[in-house]
């Protein structure tokens, strides 16, 4: 077995209301920024796995990442590998 | 023999003995249900109350949605159980996808404590069998995530279907609009307050009608919401609310066991 880190990424949908995106983006005059549009505020969450191969490692996140992490009526989500295999556990081999 | 309603109780859970109350006011014999429990102990109907379960970590209501008790509410409602979600209540009915649609952040970003009035669209539901018809309900929200989304497809079904069991209006009695409304205090699509599920057993709204249970609390306009319920409930089991007299109907099965 190994432990594998993720990162998960989730994003409100396109269209879906985003007060927390449009509150931020309101902010940008305040910095003197100009030009920016499209703010979105999504959350992210990261993870190890313990599993025998990156594949099931993945599968692992995904289901979790659609079940758990997000809410797939107003959310999306985006699985991202972290610097591959973090340890091997167990006896080697 | 007095109905008995069960009111689940997270950890966060923080209107469950408000609920408990009002539900006695409302005529129940009203018992606590630990969020660790599998079993509903044989209650005729269930009531997930307000408050923060599980800190609303992640989002409001998906961490309660997997707590033990929930998968005993999931068979419950599946058997055709009468179960009611208020606010947070309402939040994990939704994220269990016991009622249709989500809960978003208010669209003033704020949480909002204040009154509100809703009117029920439907008097013929267990929810709402003794409300007054046509008259404007005044009950508190409290809530920082109430704002009700559905796709555009899905609104315009629930309407058809008559799925929308509350909304937010006027003084006067008219539907208040969805951006910019105080009449509408968390941007609801549609002025969406509360919805039933296909079924029509399970139903979720964001105002609080145990708040408004007892007249020296200022309102006591959410009492005949608890007590359509718990008449509901005790047609359901063959039991009879407390102080209510009528003839024994006969008894249905409900729920699992």
């Amino acid at each position: 077995m190994s432990e594998y880190r993720f990162a998960v990424n989730v994003a409100p949908k396109p269209g879906i209301l985003d007060p927390q995106g449009r509150a931020v983006e309101g902010s940008l005059a305040h910095l003197g920024v100009t030009g920016v549009s499209g703010v979105r505020v999504g959350r992210r969450v990261e993870l190890t796995v313990e599993a025998g191969s990156e594949a099931e490692a993945r599968a692992t996140v995904e289901r979790l990442a659609g079940e758990l992490f997000s809410n797939p009526l107003i959310e999306a989500f985006a699985v991202e590998s972290l610097a591959g295999v973090v340890a091997a556990t167990g006896a080697a081999g | 023999m007095t109905v008995r309603v069960g009111v689940v109780v997270f950890p966060g859970s923080n209107c469950d003995r408000d609920t408990l109350r009002g539900l006695e006011l409302a005529g129940a014999e009203a018992v606590p249900l630990w969020h660790e429990q599998a079993d509903l102990g044989g209650v005729a109907a269930v009531v997930l109350p307000g408050g923060f379960a599980y800190g609303d970590y992640l989002r409001a209501g998906v961490i309660a949605r997997f707590s033990p008790v929930m998968r005993a509410v999931s068979a419950f409602a599946a058997h055709g159980g009468l179960v009611l979600g208020i606010c947070n209540g309402f939040q994990v009915l939704a994220e269990a996808g016991l009622v249709p649609g989500a809960l978003l952040r208010n669209r003033g970003l704020r949480f909002v404590g204040r009154d509100v009035r809703i009117v029920a669209e439907r008097l013929d539901t267990p929810f709402t069998s003794l409300v007054e018809a046509g008259r404007g309900m005044v009950m508190p929200i409290a809530h920082g995530e109430g704002c009700y989304f559905a796709d555009g497809a899905t609104l315009d079904e629930l309407e058809r279907e008559g799925k929308v069991l509350f909304r937010y209006v006027h003084e006067d009695g008219t539907a208040a609009s969805a951006d910019g409304d105080p009449a509408n205090p968390n941007g609801s699509l549609r002025a969406i307050a509360g919805v039933l599920n296909a079924r029509g057993n399970v139903a979720g709204l964001m105002p609080h009608p145990e708040r408004a249970a007892d007249a020296l609390l200022g309102s006591d306009d959410g009492l005949p919401i608890l007590r359509s319920l718990v008449e509901a409930a005790a047609k359901a089991s063959g039991g009879t609310p407390a102080g209510v007299s009528g003839e024994r109907r006969v008894p249905v099965a409900v729920g699992p066991g």
